[in-house]
């Protein structure tokens, strides 16, 4: 088969990556072996579970139902993109605090989860919350300390933003 | 858990998608959002020989008005229909029905073209293009034609396309006046597939009867269902508890077929068609009186 490699070039957290691919590879696979970015995990792999859940061109997609090259020319968010000059994310320090997490095999999913939806609706009710993580899956957590860390991030990102962007009178 | 070999091709427009599929032949699949196709490739309970990815196909995806309702692009993705303030205005079934299909990161790449070829007798927009009287477009090599959406469906994942076909374009026509419409389904987990949906949509009379009724349900046999004996009851009617009652009595009567498995048993699912059934009628019929 003389279609079944692809040169691609993807962007990742800012990075290109130039690869020359298995165009049967899922970005999930590509992202974990070829990139070293294991942050992303493999759960079910049919797309029910969320663990592999990451943003493409901002949007969060599952790399497990995504060919990597059809990332082609796009660009890629993974839980490592969250993180600045080695300071967490709010969501990932909100996480932390309010035990969003036990065994963390879900945690990346859930991350990029939250991360599109603070993007998209910075004050979320519970109700808003839960219904944007429907489709990512925890086994231990019992979903509300998820809830509660994802609300208390939204409060410290609209506090963050009330500081870093003047108003004018306290620039 | 990972796909077999395949030849793989990016189309950049339909005429190439369908000279692709031609050469590839019937071994060969088209690609649109991968929600279900990936997953059956991952699991090896598909095996294509080639796939055309139409995804990079932009003048695939639009919602455009098109006789007092929508035309939409078969490429056009879940999410998007459900932000579509075109489709919200003309058609808020469409928008209803697609925030169901899925989870939004599904949503965010699975297409209505996508889950109508596919043709999962579980899935909404089946159900909801029966209710509606779509008009499917679909192209090939040698041509278009167009396909009543009633005589789309043949079978659990099996549709009237024949190899080569790619569906591309979904034609929905406008309510008359004084109608309206619902969604609803029931499920174990927001987004899961539903055990039973129901689209309803009903028009009343200027005094205020029921002028038609239309139905479209998921989830109940091995393609979406069209109850066509219950809606010929409603009609005359007056939109109460007592119609609804007697048509969602005629829908059960009328299912022969609904699956049975972990998630609920065929006379469950039975039971939930009834009374889903109900509930859409009444809620259409609500948002009927209110645009009258």
């Amino acid at each position: 088969m003389e279609d079944d490699f692809m040169p691609v070039r993807i962007s990742v957290n800012g990075v290109t990556h130039r690869l020359f691919l298995e165009t049967r590879r899922t970005l999930l696979d590509v992202l974990r072996e070829d990139m070293g970015l294991t942050g992303t995990n493999v759960g079910c792999e049919h797309g029910s579970c969320g663990a592999c859940t990451v943003l493409l061109d901002g949007k969060s997609v599952r790399a497990c139902l995504l060919l990597a090259v059809q990332a082609n020319n796009h660009e890629v968010m993974t839980v490592e993109g969250l993180a600045q000059d080695g300071e967490m994310h709010p969501l990932q320090q909100a996480f932390w605090e309010k035990q969003g997490l036990q065994c963390g095999f879900c945690t990346p999913g859930f991350l990029m989860t939250a991360y599109e939806l603070l993007q998209q609706n910075p004050d979320p009710t519970e109700e808003e919350i839960r219904f944007a993580l429907s489709g990512n899956t925890c086994r231990c957590t019992g979903y509300q300390h998820i809830v509660d860390a994802i609300r208390s991030a939204a409060q410290a990102m609209q506090q963050q933003a009330s500081v870093t962007t003047p108003s004018g009178t306290t620039a | 858990m990972k796909p077999s070999r395949f030849s793989y091709f990016l189309a950049r427009s339909v005429d190439e998608a369908v000279q692709l599929l031609a050469e590839q032949g019937e071994e060969s699949r088209v690609l649109a959002g991968g929600q279900s196709l990936m997953p059956l490739m991952n699991m090896r309970l598909a095996r294509p020989s080639a796939l055309v990815d139409l995804n990079e196909i932009g003048t695939l995806a639009y919602v455009r008005p098109w006789d007092g309702g929508v035309a939409l692009g078969a490429m056009t993705r879940d999410a998007d229909l459900e932000q579509a303030s075109l489709a919200a205005e003309r058609l808020p079934l469409l928008v209803e029905a697609s925030r169901q299909v899925g989870h939004p990161a599904i949503r965010n790449r699975s297409t209505v073209g996508g889950s109508i070829a596919h043709a999962d007798p579980a899935a909404e927009l089946p159900a909801v293009m029966l209710a509606l009287d779509a008009e499917l477009e679909a192209r090939s090599a040698s041509g278009s034609r167009t396909i009543a959406a009633r005589d789309f469906f043949q079978g659990p994942f099996e549709t009237s396309l024949v190899p080569g076909e790619i569906l591309t374009e979904i034609r929905v026509p406008g309510l008359s006046p004084r109608s309206g419409s619902a969604f609803m389904e029931f499920a174990r987990r927001e987004g899961d597939y539903a055990l039973v949906g129901v689209a309803a949509v009903v028009a009343l009379d200027e005094d205020g009867t029921i002028a038609s009724a239309r139905l479209g349900l998921c989830s109940v046999g091995q393609t979406p269902v069209r109850p066509t004996a219950a809606e010929s009851l409603l009609k005359g009617k007056r939109p109460a508890k007592d119609a609804w009652q007697a048509a969602s009595e005629a829908v059960v009567a009328s299912l022969n077929e609904p699956p049975s498995d972990i998630h609920g048993s065929a006379d469950y699912r039975r039971h939930l068609a009834g009374v889903m059934t109900r509930r859409a009628l009444a809620l259409a019929a609500e948002r009927a009186e209110r645009n009258r």
